[in-house]
Protein backbone atom coordinates (compact mmCIF):
# COMPACT_ATOMS: atom_id res chain seq x y z
CA UNK A 1 0.00 0.00 0.00
CA UNK A 2 0.89 3.47 -0.98
CA UNK A 3 2.87 5.25 1.81
CA UNK A 4 3.35 2.16 3.83
CA UNK A 5 5.30 0.04 2.00
CA UNK A 6 8.43 1.83 0.66
CA UNK A 7 8.66 2.68 4.41
CA UNK A 8 9.58 -0.70 5.65
CA UNK A 9 12.46 -0.86 2.71
CA UNK A 10 14.68 -2.91 4.08
CA UNK A 11 18.15 -1.45 2.12
CA UNK A 12 16.84 2.19 3.27
CA UNK A 13 16.31 0.86 7.24
CA UNK A 14 20.13 -0.19 7.05
CA UNK A 15 20.89 3.01 5.79
CA UNK A 16 19.74 4.61 8.21
CA UNK A 17 21.27 2.07 10.67
CA UNK A 18 24.69 2.49 9.56
CA UNK A 19 24.18 6.72 9.83
CA UNK A 20 23.33 6.21 12.73
CA UNK A 21 26.09 4.22 13.88
CA UNK A 22 28.57 6.61 12.44
CA UNK A 23 27.18 9.11 14.69
CA UNK A 24 26.73 7.46 17.98
CA UNK A 25 29.80 7.59 20.38
CA UNK A 26 28.35 7.72 24.07
CA UNK A 27 25.05 5.74 25.59
CA UNK A 28 21.50 6.75 24.99
CA UNK A 29 18.13 6.19 26.44
CA UNK A 30 15.32 7.28 24.22
CA UNK A 31 11.57 6.86 24.86
CA UNK A 32 9.11 6.31 21.78
CA UNK A 33 5.80 7.61 23.14
CA UNK A 34 3.06 5.51 21.66
CA UNK A 35 1.85 2.06 22.11
CA UNK A 36 1.84 2.01 18.28
CA UNK A 37 5.82 2.73 17.48
CA UNK A 38 6.59 0.47 20.54
CA UNK A 39 4.34 -2.20 18.63
CA UNK A 40 6.39 -1.58 14.88
CA UNK A 41 10.11 -1.38 16.62
CA UNK A 42 9.19 -5.07 18.33
CA UNK A 43 7.14 -6.31 15.36
CA UNK A 44 9.84 -5.16 12.76
CA UNK A 45 13.26 -5.37 14.91
CA UNK A 46 13.83 -1.86 14.70
CA UNK A 47 15.46 -1.93 18.03
CA UNK A 48 18.10 -4.60 16.94
CA UNK A 49 19.21 -2.13 14.30
CA UNK A 50 20.53 0.07 16.59
CA UNK A 51 23.61 0.82 18.09
CA UNK A 52 24.40 -1.42 21.28
CA UNK A 53 24.28 2.37 22.63
CA UNK A 54 21.06 3.49 21.58
CA UNK A 55 18.23 1.74 23.51
CA UNK A 56 14.58 2.23 23.35
CA UNK A 57 12.04 2.16 26.36
CA UNK A 58 8.53 2.37 26.02
CA UNK A 59 6.54 4.78 27.16
CA UNK A 60 2.73 5.09 28.42
CA UNK A 61 1.18 5.68 24.86
CA UNK A 62 -1.74 2.90 24.92
CA UNK A 63 -4.69 4.65 25.78
CA UNK A 64 -6.48 0.88 27.32
CA UNK A 65 -3.14 0.50 29.18
CA UNK A 66 -3.56 3.74 31.23
CA UNK A 67 -7.06 3.43 31.81
CA UNK A 68 -7.43 3.54 35.69
CA UNK A 69 -9.01 0.23 37.11
CA UNK A 70 -11.99 2.51 38.43
CA UNK A 71 -12.77 3.17 34.97
CA UNK A 72 -12.49 -0.32 33.93
CA UNK A 73 -15.30 -1.03 37.07
CA UNK A 74 -17.62 2.32 36.42
CA UNK A 75 -17.92 0.59 32.76
CA UNK A 76 -18.44 -2.94 34.04
CA UNK A 77 -21.31 -1.78 36.72
CA UNK A 78 -22.45 0.09 34.22
CA UNK A 79 -22.70 -2.16 31.56
CA UNK A 80 -24.73 -4.75 33.83
CA UNK A 81 -27.61 -2.65 34.21
CA UNK A 82 -30.98 -3.55 32.28
CA UNK A 83 -31.44 -1.38 29.72
CA UNK A 84 -27.88 0.04 28.83
CA UNK A 85 -25.96 -0.81 25.22
CA UNK A 86 -22.45 -0.45 26.37
CA UNK A 87 -20.21 0.22 23.38
CA UNK A 88 -16.94 0.30 23.26
CA UNK A 89 -13.63 -0.13 21.17
CA UNK A 90 -12.88 -3.88 21.07
CA UNK A 91 -9.69 -4.20 23.09
CA UNK A 92 -11.42 -2.65 26.26
CA UNK A 93 -13.38 -5.79 26.95
CA UNK A 94 -10.87 -8.05 27.79
CA UNK A 95 -8.99 -5.35 30.36
CA UNK A 96 -9.02 -7.22 33.85
CA UNK A 97 -11.27 -5.35 36.19
CA UNK A 98 -11.44 -6.52 39.83
CA UNK A 99 -13.28 -9.83 39.57
CA UNK A 100 -14.10 -9.65 35.52
CA UNK A 101 -13.72 -7.99 32.45
CA UNK A 102 -16.13 -5.97 30.10
CA UNK A 103 -16.33 -9.68 27.78
CA UNK A 104 -17.76 -11.89 31.03
CA UNK A 105 -20.43 -8.91 30.98
CA UNK A 106 -21.38 -9.46 27.38
CA UNK A 107 -21.28 -13.13 28.47
CA UNK A 108 -23.80 -13.07 31.51
CA UNK A 109 -25.73 -11.35 29.26
CA UNK A 110 -24.99 -7.48 29.21
CA UNK A 111 -25.55 -5.78 25.79
CA UNK A 112 -22.27 -4.96 25.28
CA UNK A 113 -21.21 -3.67 21.54
CA UNK A 114 -17.92 -3.45 20.00
CA UNK A 115 -18.20 -0.46 17.45
CA UNK A 116 -15.42 0.52 15.14
CA UNK A 117 -16.06 4.69 15.44
CA UNK A 118 -18.00 6.77 18.08
CA UNK A 119 -20.14 7.47 15.59
CA UNK A 120 -21.52 3.95 15.08
CA UNK A 121 -23.20 4.45 18.95
CA UNK A 122 -24.12 7.86 18.41
CA UNK A 123 -26.27 5.79 15.20
CA UNK A 124 -27.10 2.99 17.57
CA UNK A 125 -28.74 5.67 19.92
CA UNK A 126 -31.13 7.10 17.30
CA UNK A 127 -31.98 3.35 16.40
CA UNK A 128 -32.98 2.53 19.97
CA UNK A 129 -34.40 5.47 21.71
CA UNK A 130 -36.01 3.14 24.53
CA UNK A 131 -32.70 1.62 25.35
CA UNK A 132 -29.36 3.79 27.30
CA UNK A 133 -26.51 3.87 24.78
CA UNK A 134 -22.50 4.12 26.37
CA UNK A 135 -19.79 4.86 24.85
CA UNK A 136 -16.67 4.13 26.80
CA UNK A 137 -14.50 6.94 25.34
CA UNK A 138 -10.96 6.23 25.82
CA UNK A 139 -7.61 7.23 23.99
CA UNK A 140 -5.13 10.56 23.72
CA UNK A 141 -5.50 13.24 21.94
CA UNK A 142 -5.64 11.56 17.90
CA UNK A 143 -8.97 10.32 19.08
CA UNK A 144 -10.41 13.22 21.26
CA UNK A 145 -11.59 15.09 18.18
CA UNK A 146 -14.10 12.04 17.18
CA UNK A 147 -15.34 11.37 20.12
CA UNK A 148 -15.95 14.90 20.65
CA UNK A 149 -17.95 14.90 17.52
CA UNK A 150 -20.40 12.40 18.68
CA UNK A 151 -21.03 14.56 21.74
CA UNK A 152 -21.58 16.75 19.68
CA UNK A 153 -23.91 14.94 17.14
CA UNK A 154 -25.93 13.75 19.98
CA UNK A 155 -26.17 17.26 21.19
CA UNK A 156 -27.43 18.53 17.90
CA UNK A 157 -29.64 15.83 17.50
CA UNK A 158 -31.34 16.04 20.60
CA UNK A 159 -30.18 12.36 21.40
CA UNK A 160 -31.48 12.16 25.59
CA UNK A 161 -30.39 8.11 25.50
CA UNK A 162 -26.94 8.53 24.80
CA UNK A 163 -23.63 9.48 26.97
CA UNK A 164 -20.01 9.02 27.20
CA UNK A 165 -18.00 7.40 29.99
CA UNK A 166 -14.73 9.42 29.44
CA UNK A 167 -11.24 8.59 29.97
CA UNK A 168 -9.70 10.72 28.02
CA UNK A 169 -5.84 11.29 28.52
CA UNK A 170 -2.90 13.62 27.15
CA UNK A 171 0.23 13.28 26.35
CA UNK A 172 2.59 16.21 27.03
CA UNK A 173 1.37 16.07 31.05
CA UNK A 174 2.65 12.32 30.80
CA UNK A 175 5.87 12.97 29.40
CA UNK A 176 6.03 16.01 31.99
CA UNK A 177 5.30 13.65 34.50
CA UNK A 178 7.77 10.83 33.52
CA UNK A 179 11.03 13.66 33.19
CA UNK A 180 10.29 14.59 36.76
CA UNK A 181 10.85 11.39 38.36
CA UNK A 182 14.04 11.25 39.92
CA UNK A 183 14.23 7.28 38.08
CA UNK A 184 14.23 8.81 34.99
CA UNK A 185 16.41 7.69 32.21
CA UNK A 186 14.62 9.06 29.53
CA UNK A 187 17.24 11.34 27.69
CA UNK A 188 15.23 12.18 24.27
CA UNK A 189 11.79 11.40 23.25
CA UNK A 190 10.24 10.04 20.01
CA UNK A 191 6.60 12.27 20.10
CA UNK A 192 3.36 10.35 18.94
CA UNK A 193 2.83 11.46 15.31
CA UNK A 194 -0.74 10.90 15.30
CA UNK A 195 -1.30 12.59 18.26
CA UNK A 196 0.63 15.31 16.80
CA UNK A 197 -1.35 15.34 13.60
CA UNK A 198 -4.21 16.61 15.89
CA UNK A 199 -2.46 18.70 18.18
CA UNK A 200 0.47 20.11 16.21
CA UNK A 201 3.47 20.04 18.52
CA UNK A 202 4.14 23.90 19.98
CA UNK A 203 2.98 22.56 23.37
CA UNK A 204 6.18 20.21 23.21
CA UNK A 205 8.06 23.11 22.72
CA UNK A 206 8.57 23.92 26.73
CA UNK A 207 8.78 20.76 27.51
CA UNK A 208 12.13 20.48 25.75
CA UNK A 209 13.72 23.43 26.77
CA UNK A 210 12.77 22.78 30.88
CA UNK A 211 13.94 19.72 30.52
CA UNK A 212 16.64 19.54 28.11
CA UNK A 213 15.25 16.87 25.86
CA UNK A 214 15.59 16.27 22.33
CA UNK A 215 11.75 15.77 21.22
CA UNK A 216 11.32 14.82 17.65
CA UNK A 217 8.05 13.99 16.15
CA UNK A 218 7.70 10.27 14.83
CA UNK A 219 5.88 8.12 12.60
CA UNK A 220 4.83 4.65 12.69
CA UNK A 221 6.59 3.16 10.04
CA UNK A 222 10.27 1.65 10.63
CA UNK A 223 11.86 3.92 8.36
CA UNK A 224 9.96 6.78 10.24
CA UNK A 225 11.43 5.48 13.88
CA UNK A 226 14.80 5.05 12.34
CA UNK A 227 14.50 8.10 10.87
CA UNK A 228 13.30 9.46 14.35
CA UNK A 229 15.66 8.10 16.57
CA UNK A 230 19.11 9.49 14.40
CA UNK A 231 17.29 12.62 14.49
CA UNK A 232 17.16 12.56 18.04
CA UNK A 233 20.36 10.84 18.56
CA UNK A 234 21.94 13.58 16.38
CA UNK A 235 20.69 16.05 18.51
CA UNK A 236 21.90 14.63 21.25
CA UNK A 237 25.09 14.08 20.39
CA UNK A 238 25.56 18.23 19.36
CA UNK A 239 23.88 18.74 22.53
CA UNK A 240 20.80 20.24 21.32
CA UNK A 241 16.97 19.51 22.98
CA UNK A 242 15.04 21.07 20.23
CA UNK A 243 11.56 20.15 18.75
CA UNK A 244 11.75 18.30 15.36
CA UNK A 245 9.31 17.04 13.11
CA UNK A 246 10.23 13.86 11.06
CA UNK A 247 6.38 12.86 10.51
CA UNK A 248 6.07 16.18 7.75
CA UNK A 249 3.71 14.37 5.53
CA UNK A 250 1.10 13.55 8.16
CA UNK A 251 2.06 16.73 10.88
CA UNK A 252 1.96 20.55 10.88
CA UNK A 253 3.21 22.61 13.21
CA UNK A 254 -0.32 23.59 14.54
CA UNK A 255 -1.92 20.25 14.06
CA UNK A 256 -5.55 20.45 12.70
CA UNK A 257 -7.16 23.22 13.53
CA UNK A 258 -10.91 22.56 13.38
CA UNK A 259 -10.56 19.32 15.54
CA UNK A 260 -9.05 21.33 18.03
CA UNK A 261 -11.58 23.63 18.32
CA UNK A 262 -14.09 20.79 18.35
CA UNK A 263 -12.60 19.77 20.89
CA UNK A 264 -11.74 22.65 23.05
CA UNK A 265 -16.21 23.32 22.61
CA UNK A 266 -16.67 19.52 23.97
CA UNK A 267 -14.12 18.62 26.62
CA UNK A 268 -12.13 20.33 29.29
CA UNK A 269 -8.56 19.39 30.64
CA UNK A 270 -9.22 17.59 34.24
CA UNK A 271 -7.01 15.93 36.91
CA UNK A 272 -6.52 11.86 35.56
CA UNK A 273 -5.66 9.38 37.07
CA UNK A 274 -3.63 7.02 35.26
CA UNK A 275 -3.29 2.82 35.76
CA UNK A 276 0.01 2.24 37.67
CA UNK A 277 1.35 5.65 37.44
CA UNK A 278 -1.71 7.76 39.66
CA UNK A 279 -3.17 10.78 39.14
CA UNK A 280 -1.32 13.78 36.59
CA UNK A 281 -2.69 17.15 37.45
CA UNK A 282 -4.16 18.53 33.85
CA UNK A 283 -3.65 15.32 32.29
CA UNK A 284 -7.16 14.57 30.90
CA UNK A 285 -10.21 15.59 29.23
CA UNK A 286 -13.78 15.73 30.53
CA UNK A 287 -17.17 16.65 29.61
CA UNK A 288 -17.44 20.38 29.76
CA UNK A 289 -19.99 22.20 31.48
CA UNK A 290 -22.40 22.61 28.77
CA UNK A 291 -22.09 19.14 28.00
CA UNK A 292 -22.30 17.72 31.56
CA UNK A 293 -25.54 16.22 30.14
CA UNK A 294 -23.55 13.20 28.27
CA UNK A 295 -21.47 12.41 31.31
CA UNK A 296 -22.00 8.82 32.15
CA UNK A 297 -20.51 8.71 35.34
CA UNK A 298 -22.83 11.53 36.71
CA UNK A 299 -26.23 9.88 34.98
CA UNK A 300 -25.76 6.46 36.52
CA UNK A 301 -24.27 7.44 39.79
CA UNK A 302 -21.10 6.14 39.84
CA UNK A 303 -18.51 9.85 39.83
CA UNK A 304 -17.23 8.80 42.88
CA UNK A 305 -16.51 4.83 43.07
CA UNK A 306 -12.82 4.49 43.59
CA UNK A 307 -10.74 1.30 43.28
CA UNK A 308 -7.40 0.08 44.30
CA UNK A 309 -4.54 -1.15 41.54
CA UNK A 310 -3.91 -4.59 41.33
CA UNK A 311 -0.31 -4.99 43.34
CA UNK A 312 1.32 -8.07 41.01
CA UNK A 313 1.16 -6.18 37.30
CA UNK A 314 3.96 -4.02 36.87
CA UNK A 315 2.57 -2.23 33.95
CA UNK A 316 3.39 1.26 35.81
CA UNK A 317 7.06 0.89 36.16
CA UNK A 318 6.64 -0.75 32.55
CA UNK A 319 4.89 2.77 31.32
CA UNK A 320 7.63 4.92 32.50
CA UNK A 321 10.22 3.43 31.16
CA UNK A 322 12.07 2.00 33.92
CA UNK A 323 11.36 -2.07 33.62
CA UNK A 324 10.90 -3.65 30.05
CA UNK A 325 8.01 -6.40 29.83
CA UNK A 326 10.17 -9.64 29.69
CA UNK A 327 11.73 -8.29 32.98
CA UNK A 328 8.35 -9.02 34.82
CA UNK A 329 8.23 -12.16 36.82
CA UNK A 330 4.73 -12.93 35.56
CA UNK A 331 5.83 -12.10 31.91
CA UNK A 332 4.29 -14.94 29.60
CA UNK A 333 3.85 -17.38 32.86
CA UNK A 334 1.16 -16.17 34.98
CA UNK A 335 0.03 -13.25 32.38
CA UNK A 336 -0.43 -14.00 28.89
CA UNK A 337 -3.02 -12.14 26.26
CA UNK A 338 -5.67 -15.24 27.47
CA UNK A 339 -5.26 -14.87 30.74
CA UNK A 340 -3.63 -11.08 31.21
CA UNK A 341 -2.84 -9.06 34.95
CA UNK A 342 -3.07 -6.22 33.42
CA UNK A 343 -4.00 -4.07 30.05
CA UNK A 344 -0.60 -3.82 28.61
CA UNK A 345 -0.55 -7.44 27.98
CA UNK A 346 -4.47 -7.31 26.31
CA UNK A 347 -3.89 -3.99 24.07
CA UNK A 348 -2.47 -4.08 20.34
CA UNK A 349 -0.85 -1.01 21.84
CA UNK A 350 0.22 -2.61 25.36
CA UNK A 351 4.25 -3.21 25.30
CA UNK A 352 3.93 -6.27 27.43
CA UNK A 353 1.52 -8.01 24.17
CA UNK A 354 4.01 -6.71 21.63
CA UNK A 355 6.93 -8.98 23.63
CA UNK A 356 4.78 -11.71 24.00
CA UNK A 357 3.52 -11.72 20.71
CA UNK A 358 7.16 -11.39 18.61
CA UNK A 359 9.75 -11.61 21.54
CA UNK A 360 8.72 -14.93 23.74
CA UNK A 361 10.51 -17.33 21.73
CA UNK A 362 13.82 -15.57 22.63
CA UNK A 363 13.33 -15.98 26.39
CA UNK A 364 15.69 -17.87 27.65
CA UNK A 365 14.79 -21.48 27.69
CA UNK A 366 13.23 -22.12 30.42
CA UNK A 367 10.82 -19.41 30.06
CA UNK A 368 9.87 -20.62 26.84
CA UNK A 369 9.19 -23.88 28.10
CA UNK A 370 6.41 -22.72 30.44
CA UNK A 371 5.09 -20.19 27.66
CA UNK A 372 5.39 -23.40 25.15
CA UNK A 373 2.80 -25.80 28.13
CA UNK A 374 0.74 -22.69 28.14
CA UNK A 375 -0.25 -22.79 24.51
CA UNK B 1 -20.09 18.68 10.30
CA UNK B 2 -21.49 15.64 8.34
CA UNK B 3 -19.06 15.61 5.44
CA UNK B 4 -18.22 11.88 4.57
CA UNK B 5 -16.22 9.95 2.04
CA UNK B 6 -15.14 7.12 0.81
CA UNK B 7 -12.09 5.86 1.44
CA UNK B 8 -9.69 2.64 -0.16
CA UNK B 9 -7.67 1.04 2.82
CA UNK B 10 -5.87 -1.04 0.09
CA UNK B 11 -9.11 -2.31 -1.71
CA UNK B 12 -11.37 -2.65 1.57
CA UNK B 13 -13.52 0.75 1.04
CA UNK B 14 -14.90 2.37 4.59
CA UNK B 15 -17.30 5.40 4.71
CA UNK B 16 -15.10 7.62 6.59
CA UNK B 17 -16.03 11.51 8.22
CA UNK B 18 -14.13 14.06 6.61
CA UNK B 19 -15.49 17.20 8.91
CA UNK B 20 -11.84 17.52 10.02
CA UNK B 21 -10.62 17.64 6.76
CA UNK B 22 -12.26 20.27 4.78
CA UNK B 23 -9.78 20.50 2.63
CA UNK B 24 -9.21 16.74 1.31
CA UNK B 25 -10.34 15.65 -2.25
CA UNK B 26 -10.99 12.85 -4.24
CA UNK B 27 -7.96 11.28 -4.74
CA UNK B 28 -6.18 12.60 -1.91
CA UNK B 29 -4.54 10.12 0.76
CA UNK B 30 -5.93 10.60 4.83
CA UNK B 31 -5.18 9.22 7.64
CA UNK B 32 -8.08 7.65 9.77
CA UNK B 33 -8.50 7.30 13.07
CA UNK B 34 -11.65 5.75 14.22
CA UNK B 35 -13.89 6.75 11.47
CA UNK B 36 -12.60 10.04 11.22
CA UNK B 37 -9.46 11.81 8.26
CA UNK B 38 -7.47 13.51 11.17
CA UNK B 39 -5.08 14.38 8.23
CA UNK B 40 -4.44 14.26 4.75
CA UNK B 41 -0.72 13.20 3.74
CA UNK B 42 1.78 15.67 2.06
CA UNK B 43 2.70 13.69 -1.29
CA UNK B 44 5.49 15.75 -1.43
CA UNK B 45 6.50 15.54 1.95
CA UNK B 46 6.36 12.19 1.96
CA UNK B 47 9.41 11.51 0.12
CA UNK B 48 11.54 13.38 3.09
CA UNK B 49 12.83 9.92 4.77
CA UNK B 50 14.13 9.07 1.48
CA UNK B 51 16.05 13.18 0.71
CA UNK B 52 17.21 12.60 3.97
CA UNK B 53 18.73 9.15 3.35
CA UNK B 54 20.46 10.43 0.40
CA UNK B 55 21.84 13.31 1.79
CA UNK B 56 23.51 11.10 4.21
CA UNK B 57 24.84 9.04 0.76
CA UNK B 58 23.33 6.12 2.20
CA UNK B 59 20.36 6.12 -0.60
CA UNK B 60 23.25 4.49 -3.17
CA UNK B 61 21.73 0.83 -3.23
CA UNK B 62 18.30 2.05 -3.83
CA UNK B 63 16.65 2.00 -7.23
CA UNK B 64 15.80 4.93 -8.99
CA UNK B 65 12.33 6.16 -8.21
CA UNK B 66 11.70 3.34 -5.83
CA UNK B 67 10.12 5.33 -2.77
CA UNK B 68 7.10 6.80 -5.39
Amino acid sequence: MKFIDEYRDPEAAAGFARALRRITTRPWTLMEVCGGQTHAIVKFGVDELLPPEVELVHGPGCPVCVTPLELIEKAIEIASLPGVIFCSFGDMLRVPGRTVDLLTVKARGGDVRIVYSPLDAVAIAREHPEREVVFFAVGFETTAPANAMAVFQAAQLGLKNFSLLVSHVLVPPAMSAILSSPDSRVQGFLAAGHVCSVMGFTEYEPLAARYRVPIVVTGFEPLDILHGVYLCVKQLEEGRAEVENQYTRAVRRDGNVPAQLLMREVFQVVPRKWRGVGEIAESGLGLAAPYAAFDAELRFGVAGHTADEPTECCSGQIMQGLMKPHECPAFGRRCTPEHPLGATMVSSEGACAAYYRYRRFKLPKDEGKVVANGN
Amino acid sequence: MLRSGRVDFAGVVKRVNLSYVPDAVVGNFVLVHVGFAISTVDEDEARQVFSYLEEMGELAELEEGEPS
